[in-house]
């Protein structure tokens, strides 16, 4: 991004923090970007003459006698569909070695869809993973994050989802991303032959923290181009949102604003929804799916982080090592998938509620049978049976491993009924008992 | 208006939607004013002045705005515009029309109007010539999706006027003429069918405000059983993310035994808005036959939209439930989530540097909320005739612990809580109202139960303590069972606890997304709970613990296939005879 000619240049910086400067300037626009001795910037706040500027890159070795010049304009990204393929940075410039993408300008973070112009979303996203397919089914223009440790796998349980959900273009946008993921990705989307519809953004642990800010809504304004322009169903994949939220909170705090709760700022809820609320269904076909991850610490939900993501998304799938069966499983109890009634039992075999349903509360009461063992108590003979379930459901849907297609998942789940419990156990509605209930051989 | 008198300003400072402005004459707190940039009327409104400085909170993005940018103060706090056409619109959180705007995304500056001025309505007239009238009082009438819309004097009328004319029955516009009043000094004031009115301040042309007594159905059966909410109540439903507060709302908002529904989306989900723009104009309304979005107004400034206009629309969305109170109708308004609300006000006060109460948020925010939800009520209007504002507001604690500043204040001023259990989600017992914690005021109130002996029965009251009772006996026996293992406790304890689990399964659990189950109406509750009492009534006699657990599944099982049933259907009384078979089989003789 070369700054033009006649730009006037200020070279009395008044105040200096550690993500932020401050100097007197004029005519300045709100959210308009700068360079600092080249560093990238944008416009915070405007107090009269005095203007501060959020640095991308840092503010170390920013003299009080920096070169800033202002670009008269928000970030922005050249969108056209030589993106597809391409590796960037934060700022949307190539790191792959290629050439700049040329294109149309498009202002990033721009503007939400007007609700009334939204489609609803119906279209089933298959993964072949049971613990998606069957209890937290994914649609297109949906929105949701993977809750996990960081030591849980869930960048590969998402480049598995992106690769097996047929969307037309898959946008990476990378925060905080180690060198090895980065190469993972790339290595994963190379292997499967997907590159030609893969966009990336990535900051990774290398560079600055601030950087980060820019990396959805990058990625989001490719997608909407994509998604609008060429009425494609796009992916977007962001990981991981913890760390862009750190970010958040590192500049609100230059900024001397109140921290809320966990010194995130009093805005995060709509710092974040703003970006996941980019996920939607147009009526002309377009889509836009996001598939997050929020990294927890500790496993704790009620952390400002997680707790105002879950209110953001449309659901969240939790990734829990079963030490039972000694694999990772997706959590039926912490998951939800909130979109799934749009689909389940319409798109999916009518029983499809009532099973996913039955066996979640059967794997409840084996989780009590199990607290009822671990306090020395003697289990029933119902107790035994539950545990019996709860272990070959683990295994034959809820592992991550598991890939088969929806009907499958239905029938095991029958056949687990039939194999440890009575009808009444089960409690299912007669008329999918009668049609379904495996007829003992 | 003089042009020259108008007050005007210019921008000097840009902290996100906060924008300090200073001016050449006077302001007002409240005051809606534009800014105009670039050509686009950017719409604010005044929270702060400071001698010559005012402080708006801009509703829209502050991108690319300047200092020295020109501002024009309109002498107006925000106003919502009334008159017949709002049932059935989408607007954004102040009054705009979603619909009437173009295009794919949201435009700064594109201002649609609230009203379709084109539109012929057919009036009525109710008032005659000579008439005494106060503001509020019903002029005429037009049908409004075959509701009687009134025609009222308007709200901002002081003092007694007269009737000169009335139109006569016709078709007119909005801003047609349908009536002329003269005041106290004979001056001649005309009337239309429109009138405006400022958000922040109650509608209060009635004439009194009693305490509710009217059960007010919902078809949510832990509701209207349990804990239920009332013609002009309050009630509030806090959970953590995804415990089904907006599913509940929904719920009620579809089933609920009301006029007018006003659905105030606020700060949440933009999918789950277009949920209920897809699935209303299809829905029945069981007592009308009509299309449920006939009888709804959706207020829409989902969680991506400007965080100011977040704090409008709750008031904008209660100003339209009160003009339709003031016609003598029963309006339910729902909020989901009045937490992004407080949220909101949290965000603009940190901006202000204003000095942060608890969590951050404004001192005055328990104020703020009792203020809103005292808004709600009962009414009798001047002419005798009742009017209701059910509100029923979701909240969104952080990390989903109650004792946060919001939960608090609102519990001071809902009369109904509702608090929904991560355990019971998690166990997929929807709804999640713990049947404990949660409660209602009105069942204590003598005017509900005289209300309910009338309408239901005499034991009704009883009844519903007993099975509160039942529920605690039964969490008391699980916990015991807990401690000292199933065969540590006598056989008694796990009846105690089956009998509780029928209620739940049967009463308090229902799936929402069921066509037969999801409601309920108040006939088939009675029967339901006549059912699990008689189950509770029976004496049991087991050998062995282990035979209560899948004796207990059979109850529920057949209990749970009759809530599967059409009421009182074949299928319906071949279950309810199946349960009894399984009752006589371990009745003690
Ligand atoms: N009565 C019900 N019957 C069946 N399923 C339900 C019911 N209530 C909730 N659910 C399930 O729980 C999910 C979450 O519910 P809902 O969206 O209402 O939660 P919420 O409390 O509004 O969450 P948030 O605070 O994040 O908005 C639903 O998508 C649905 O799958
Ligand atoms: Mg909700």
């Amino acid at each position: 991004m070369e700054t033009k000619a006649f730009q006037k240049i200020y070279t009395k910086i008044t105040q200096i923090t550690k993500a932020t400067c401050s100097l007197n300037a004029e005519g300045v626009g709100y959210e308009e970007l700068a360079s600092v001795n080249g560093r990238l910037a944008q416009v915070v706040k405007i107090q009269g003459q005095n203007v501060t500027l959020q640095i991308f890159g840092g503010t170390e070795g920013i003299p009080s006698n920096a070169e800033v010049t202002f670009y008269g304009r928000p970030p922005v990204i050249k969108v056209s569909d030589d993106l597809a393929g391409r590796f960037f940075n934060s700022f949307g410039l190539p790191i792959d070695g290629g050439p700049e993408v040329e294109g149309d300008e498009r202002e990033i973070g721009g503007p939400s869809v007007n609700p009334v112009r939204r489609e609803q979303p119906s279209e089933l996203i298959a993964t072949g993973i049971a613990g998606i397919d069957l209890n937290n089914t994914l649609v297109t223009g949906q929105k949701i994050p993977f809750f996990a440790d960081p030591d849980q796998p869930f960048n590969e349980v998402m480049a598995m989802v992106a690769l097996r959900a047929k969307a037309d273009k898959i946008i990476l946008g990378g925060m905080g991303l180690t060198n090895d993921d980065y190469l993972y990705f790339k290595n994963v989307f190379d292997n499967a032959g997907a590159l030609d519809r893969i966009v990336s953004f990535v900051n990774t642990t290398e560079d600055p923290p601030v950087e980060r800010l820019l990396v959805p809504d990058m990625a989001l304004t490719a997608a909407e181009y994509f998604a609008v322009d060429k009425n494609e169903n796009v992916l977007v994949l962001l990981t991981d949102m913890t760390l862009y939220a750190d970010a958040l909170s590192i500049v609100s705090n230059r900024m001397d604003q109140i921290p809320s709760k966990d010194s995130m700022p009093g805005s995060l809820y709509s710092d974040l929804a703003k970006l996941y609320e980019k996920a939607v269904q147009f009526p002309e076909g377009g889509s836009i799916t996001i598939i997050a991850v929020t990294t927890l610490s500790g496993g704790d939900i009620t952390h400002a982080i997680p707790d105002n993501t879950g209110y953001i998304t449309e659901g969240q799938l939790f990734l829990r090592r079963d030490t039972e069966i000694g694999k990772v499983i997706v959590d039926p109890f912490r998951s939800l998938s909130r979109l799934k009634q749009l689909v389940i039992g319409k798109k999916t075999r009518e029983d499809h509620p009532q099973v996913m349903n039955t066996a979640v509360r059967l794997y409840a009461d084996a989780a009590n049978a199990r607290t009822k063992l671990e306090n020395g108590f003697d289990l029933t003979d119902y107790d035994e049976r539950t545990l019996k379930f709860a272990k070959e459901y683990s295994n034959k849907l809820l592992a991550i491993d598991v890939n088969i297609d929806t009907d499958t998942m239905l029938n095991t789940g029958w056949e687990l009924f039939s194999d440890n419990f009575t009808q009444a156990e089960v409690g299912i509605r007669k008329e999918m008992t009668d049609k379904y209930w495996p007829r003992k051989k | 208006m003089k042009e020259n008198n108008i007050t005007r300003g210019k921008v000097t400072g840009v902290i996100a939607n906060l924008v300090m402005v200073d001016v050449d004459g006077p302001v007002s707190q409240n005051e809606i004013c534009y800014i105009n940039l670039e050509g686009v009327r950017l719409m604010a409104e005044v929270i702060k002045v400071f001698e010559k400085r005012a402080y708006i909170q801009v509703f829209e993005s502050t991108r690319g705005l300047k200092v020295g940018t020109d501002v024009e103060f309109t002498r107006g706090m925000l106003e919502v515009t009334l008159g017949p056409g709002i049932l059935s619109r989408n607007y954004d959180g102040l009054q705009h029309d979603l619909n009437k705007m173009d295009g794919v995304f949201l435009k700064r500056g594109d201002y649609t109007a609230a009203l379709d001025d084109k539109k012929k309505w057919t009036f009525k007239p109710l008032a005659k010539k000579g008439d005494q009238v106060l503001a509020g009082d019903w002029l005429g009438e037009v049908n409004e999706n075959e509701q009687p819309h009134k025609i009222m004097v308007p709200f901002k009328f002081e003092g007694k006027y007269k009737v000169k004319s009335v139109a006569d029955e016709g078709e007119y516009t909005v801003n047609d003429e349908i009536a002329v009043l003269t005041d106290g000094k004979n001056n001649e004031v005309p009337v239309t069918m429109v009138q405006k009115w400022p958000v922040k301040i109650p509608i209060k042309t009635y004439r009194n405000k009693p305490r509710p007594f009217k059960l007010l159905e919902t078809g949510v059966r832990t509701m209207d059983t349990l804990n239920p909410i009332v013609e002009g109540g309050t009630g509030f439903i806090p959970g953590p993310f995804g415990s089904g507060k907006t599913v509940l709302q929904h719920a009620i908002s579809k089933q609920a035994e009301a006029d007018i529904v006003v659905v105030a989306a606020c700060g949440e989900r933009a999918n789950e808005v277009v949920e209920i723009f897809a699935e209303f104009p299809e829905i029945d309304d069981p007592r009308t036959g009509r299309k449920l979005m006939e009888r709804t107004t959706i207020i829409a400034n989902t969680s991506n939209m400007p965080v100011a206009a977040r704090e409008a629309s709750v008031y904008t969305a209660m100003t339209l439930s009160e003009y339709y109170r003031a016609m003598g109708l029963k309006v339910l308004l729902l909020a989901d989530s009045t937490s992004r609300w407080a949220q909101a006000l949290r965000e603009m006060s940190n901006r202000m540097e204003e000095l942060p109460g608890p969590d951050a948020f404004p001192m005055d925010l328990p104020a703020i909320i009792s203020n809103f939800y005292s808004r709600a009520g009962f009414v009798y209007l001047n002419n005798g005739e009742s009017g209701s504002i059910t509100f029923i507001g979701t909240v969104s604690p952080a990390g989903g612990n109650l004792k946060e500043p919001v939960t608090e204040s609102t519990k001071k001023a809902a009369r109904c809580f509702y608090a929904l259990s991560q355990q019971r989600a998690d166990s997929k017992r929807y709804p999640a109202i713990d049947p404990i914690d949660s409660y209602s005021k009105y069942i204590e109130y003598p005017e509900l139960q005289d209300y309910i002996k009338e309408k239901i029965s005499d034991t009704w009251v009883d009844n519903v303590m007993l099975v509160k009772n039942i529920l605690i006996r039964g969490k008391e026996a699980s916990e015991q069972i807990n401690i000292l293992g199933d065969d540590g406790v006598p056989i008694s304890y796990h009846v105690d606890f089956w009998k509780s689990e029928v209620i739940d399964f049967i009463i308090l659990q229902q799936d929402a997304f069921d066509p037969i189950d999801r409601s309920c109406p108040m006939p088939r509750q009675k029967y339901m709970l006549d059912k699990v009492l008689d189950v509770y009534n029976t004496e049991f006699e087991f050998e062995s613990f282990e035979e209560v657990n899948p004796y207990f599944k059979r109850i529920i099982n057949e209990l749970k296939q009759m809530n599967y049933s059409e009421f009182e259907s074949e299928q319906f009384k071949r279950h309810e005879k199946e349960l009894y078979y399984i009752i006589d089989e371990k009745k003690s003789k």
